[in-house]
């Protein structure tokens, strides 16, 4: 049953200190990575919703693009490098504030999704932007982003020489308040970088688990000292790769080369919150014909929540109607932790799409019934800065 | 009584013509939190190797194949409220099915507890 490999596997800068904790390695995304340490996926779920879970995600993609020459006018410098990755993606980078992270999508002409990352601008440099792009399509990503940046930009990958951290969960918060007191200031979906060790460390509050966190990039020499700081605290676990998953399946996220890929337009994944409003009325980006025409008329299949009674549905299981017509496939689907019970995405023509709708799904050539439901599965539970009155 | 071993990580314990299946602590170690039970229906009658159930973790399904050949006699329905069980008993209230041996003959061709803790070092 272990899982065994002939290829040549990368390690992160916290290899050692997965296996020392008991982490079960596995090669995922051409890493070997812990799916799960000893407690299991379930505690290591609940944990994380319950206290505060720290996950090695250092196989992702960060990446700094900053200008070749500043003007010397941040706003100018700022609109400058936005121009530079625009022209890629579905979001409004232009209008970003110091410090503000944007989820967005590169799309190719045909309009699918070629990845989903998050966009920051630099809240200290201008002309900069912080970029997080996914582990199994970064190569192609960074190829593409320098390719527009050429004569104009410069990518720096950290993805080699830095470690990524994600700490997530009600009590992150107060985990960060004793790692670097100022972050905890930070507002959903911002970040600046803050001394810790060595260097800085950049924090992001943001992540994929619908709770509060967040992620943070440590340069490699003082990864493993961050890793041990944090888990020195007793409201925090080191969480595996399984669980991040049924976290984020709960959470109603879709993963890149599951529920995302090529052929799927972010209208399809329901992902039209991430085509900025100015993009839009420009119509400035890669598949702007397919994309706001299927905003006007609607996709041929959309992105929906499902809960299944019996097995699990998983990824590639046929969703079928109420008569057992197969009608789309499911996406991503496992059993959630929080619900105790089974929850797949999948795409279904619109007409079946509406919430309470029954269906069925096809596991291992059973038909079982299943319930089209609003995303998330389980409420997310993001920071939000109490405005100023 | 005696418990024979399948590479695949299958017990049959034998009591008399009949044989209680299930998977082996090893199995349920590997597998994680068991989250998911399809039990067989008793008479269905098994070749050697059938798929006979499926055990799903959180992460993915795993069959489980008939260690000899047989008839399902019974199946263990506290799995269906309580899945859990085969990790936290494997091999007393985790059991999964019960078969009736068509031929005690192919026991001789599984794995005894001393072959089978040498295969799981």
């Amino acid at each position: 049953m272990a899982e065994t490999s002939a290829e040549n596997l990368k390690t992160t800068p916290l290899f050692e200190s997965h296996n020392a904790a008991g982490g079960r390695m596995v090669p995922f995304g051409g890493y070997s990575l812990p799916v799960q340490y000893p407690s299991g996926i379930m505690a290591e779920h609940k944990w994380t919703r319950e206290q505060a879970g720290l996950f090695d995600v250092s196989h992702m993609g960060p990446s700094f693009l900053v200008l070749d020459n500043l003007s010397g006018d941040a706003e100018a410098d700022h609109a400058a490098i936005s121009a530079v990755i625009e022209p890629l993606i579905s979001g409004d980078i232009a209008g970003l504030k110091p410090g503000q992270i944007r989820y967005s999508l590169l799309l190719n002409e045909q309009g699918g999704v070629l990845d989903d990352l998050m966009i920051a601008r630099s809240p200290l440099v201008a002309g900069g932007l912080y970029i997080v792009v996914n582990a199994g399509t970064k190569d192609a990503d960074f190829a593409r982003i320098e390719a527009a940046a050429a004569g104009k930009a410069r990518l720096i990958r950290a993805d080699s020489n830095y470690a990524l951290l994600a700490l997530q969960g009600p009590e992150a918060v107060n985990v960060m308040a004793q790692i670097a007191p100022d972050a905890i200031d930070l507002g959903f979906m911002t970040y600046n970088a803050f001394d810790w060790g060595s260097d800085k460390i950049v924090v992001s509050r943001c992540g994929y688990t619908g709770e509060d966190g967040f992620e943070i990039l440590v340069v490699s020499r003082d990864a493993v000292a961050l890793w041990d700081a944090l888990l020195a605290d007793s409201r925090v676990k080191p969480i595996g790769l399984g669980a991040r998953d049924s976290l984020r399946l709960e959470a109603g996220l879709p993963l890149y080369g599951h529920d995302l890929d090529e052929t799927i337009s972010p209208i399809e994944a329901d992902l039209g919150f991430a085509i900025s409003k100015r993009r839009r009325e420009v119509g400035d980006f890669p598949g702007a014909a397919r994309i706001l025409a299927e905003r006007e008329s609607g996709p041929s299949r959309i992105r929906v929540g499902l809960i299944v009674e019996g097995a699990p549905a998983r990824e590639g299981a046929e969703i079928l109607d109420a008569s057992g017509n197969a009608i789309g496939v499911v996406t991503s689907g496992g059993f959630a932790p929080s619900l105790g019970k089974a929850i797949a995405m999948g795409f279904v023509p619109p007409a079946h799409a509406t919430h309470g709708n029954k269906l069925q799904v096809s596991v291992r050539g059973r038909a079982q019934p299943a319930e089209v439901v609003p995303t998330p599965f389980v409420p997310h539970r993001y920071f939000r800065k109490a405005k100023a009155s | 009584m005696t418990t024979k071993f399948t590479p695949d990580h299958e017990y049959i314990r034998v009591e008399g013509s009949t044989g209680i299946v299930g998977i082996t602590n090893y199995a349920q170690e590997a597998l994680g939190d068991i989250v998911f039970v399809e039990l067989p229906s008793v008479g269905k009658v098994l070749k050697k190797g059938d798929e006979a159930a499926v055990v799903e973790s959180v992460k993915a399904a795993s069959e489980i194949y008939a260690p000899v050949a047989g008839t399902v006699t019974e199946v263990n329905d506290a799995l269906s409220g309580e899945p859990g069980l085969i990790n936290a008993d494997p091999e007393a209230g985790g059991w999964i099915y019960k078969i009736a041996i068509a031929d005690a003959g192919e026991l001789d061709d599984l794995l005894d507890a001393a072959a089978y803790a040498d295969l799981t070092k």
